[in-house]
């Protein structure tokens, strides 16, 4: 047996975005056992809520994470609706659902974008970055913002997308979708691609069940639940079935946020085909009482929203489980057994987003 | 097996336009909804200081007795919550971004005095008392 020796990880690393340290403890160049440690960006934004009134807070809950922002803003915003009992137009809840889906391809794209520059296929990033470029600017066409959207209100939206609007975006998702046919080939096809994805970081069904994984991370492993499907916004009006892969590999996860893009796109088709006219918003009146606990699924997986209100303006707590909080345990335990050169692209399948994670 | 499937790809883009715009050259055209930054119609705002009160990150100062509305333009978030809450419609959203600068700055817009005719100043004050 060889001698036992840790490795430094993170928090600055070229593969890392963001900050998370593991000490990785190695034999030879096997990853024996991995122990993270984060609370590197921690900015309090939960207590915030003590000084900003219910109505503030929405703009405070859209900044905890800025690929998620607009479902952050609207997890936040349907808690404190179910608190306060207030029924949102219909025309609302499809908006919710095509930006939330359109997060979701923003989200996927830049996640497609960093594998494919963490395992040095620089091309390939610049081309799913391009597309996602696109994502961004219908952000900014339909919503004023490309990072940070802001049209989320208790009650509702403050921005409506008028029909031509939302019929040439569903060109450009039409054209949008064959160029990622395209990518799709080269990261599910290609050989190199193939060789640093496949056979890596196996994680079993039951692993991802006990050790609490959400999202994408859990539904490659082989487990059907998605967040979607209880029922928020217009999703209940949507016909989709959760997508998962048996594998459980990280040529799996892959797979799995691949065709989840293809998924969004459907998703919006049939949300712009079934949206009603009518008003984006409802008048909201007096200060909630009561708690609620959100659950959305995000890109990342199910990010739960706890509000608890006392009557007055401003909110007792606000608790936010991100998905990345949840899928850590999960990603430790495919560290275990592979050896160092792979621990990047381990960390990167999971999608981690630290900054969400620490709020 | 796809044998290099991303050659097509690679020669497409080698034959078409850069992706990209020569950025000071070519400036970017803002749709319509772009945040950029607050603008205020000074003649008609009434001072009322809802715009202050609601801004999340504390940005706005409206001073009554001084008669001024000011911003500070790096502090401001674009979140449009002042735009949207202005009960005299004063104050609007702009598409173009807040030039970087050296130091934070802050813009204060002055109220003309009031002229001293008694209507005016009783509708003034009514308009205070409604806000």
């Amino acid at each position: 047996m060889s001698t036992r020796s840790i490795v430094p990880f993170g928090p600055q690393h070229p593969v890392l975005p963001e900050p998370i340290h593991l000490d990785l403890v190695l034999e030879d160049e096997r990853v024996v056992e991995a122990v993270p440690s984060i609370g590197f960006i921690h900015r309090g934004l939960e207590k915030l809520v003590e000084k900003k009134d219910f109505n503030e807070y929405v703009y405070v809950a859209e900044r905890i994470c800025g690929i998620c922002s607009f479902m952050h803003g609207m997890g936040y915003c349907e808690a404190v609706e179910h608190v306060m009992n207030v029924e949102i137009p219909d025309r609302a809840k499809y908006l919710r659902t095509i930006w939330s889906e359109m997060s979701r391809i923003h989200s996927h794209l830049l996640w497609l974008g960093l594998l494919a520059d963490a395992f040095g296929f620089e091309s390939l990033f610049m081309q799913s970055w391009r597309m996602r470029e696109k994502i961004l600017d219908m952000f900014e066409y339909s919503t004023g913002g490309r990072v940070i959207f802001s049209v989320n209100k208790i009650g509702g939206e403050l921005k409506d997308m008028p029909n031509d609007m939302l019929n040439s975006f569903l060109s450009m998702f039409n054209d949008m979708e064959k160029e990622l046919k395209t990518l799709t080939k080269t990261f599910l096809g290609d050989y190199a691609v193939n060789s640093r994805l496949k056979d890596v970081g196996f994680l079993t069904k039951q692993q991802a069940h006990d050790l609490g994984t959400v999202g994408p991370f859990m539904r490659s492993s082989g487990i059907a639940l998605d967040t979607r499907k209880l029922g928020y916004a217009a999703y209940p009006n949507i016909d989709f079935e959760p997508i998962t892969s048996t594998v459980g590999d990280s040529y799996a996860r892959t797979d799995v946020r691949i065709h989840e893009i293809f998924q969004s796109f459907d998703i919006i088709r049939q949300a712009v085909a079934k949206i009603p006219n009518g008003e984006v918003s409802v008048p909201v009146k007096g200060f909630p009482n009561g708690e609620y606990m959100m659950r959305v699924e995000q890109p990342r997986g199910e990010a739960v929203y706890y509000v608890k209100a006392n009557g007055t303006k401003f909110l007792d707590r606000v608790r936010v489980r991100t998905p990345t909080f949840a899928n850590l345990p999960g990603m430790l335990e495919t560290l275990k057994g592979c050896q160092l050169a792979d621990v990047p692209i381990l960390i990167l399948t999971i999608d981690p987003c630290i900054s969400c994670t620490e709020r | 097996m796809n044998m290099m499937p991303f050659t097509k790809t690679a020669l497409k883009n080698l034959f078409s336009k850069p992706a990209t715009r020569m950025y000071p050259q070519q400036a970017r055209k803002y749709p319509q909804r772009t945040r950029g930054h607050i603008e205020i119609n000074i003649d008609t705002c009434i001072l009322c200081g809802i715009c202050s009160k609601k801004c999340p990150a504390d940005a706005i100062t409206v001073d009554r007795a001084g008669r001024t509305w000011s911003i500070e333009r790096f502090g401001c978030i674009q979140c449009g919550y002042c735009v949207e809450s202005c009960p005299k419609k004063s104050l609007s959203m702009l598409q173009d971004y807040t030039q970087p600068a050296g130091q934070k700055r802050i813009d204060t817009f002055e109220k003309p005095p009031e002229p001293p005719k008694e209507p005016v100043v009783s509708e003034q004050k009514e308009a205070e008392k409604n806000a």
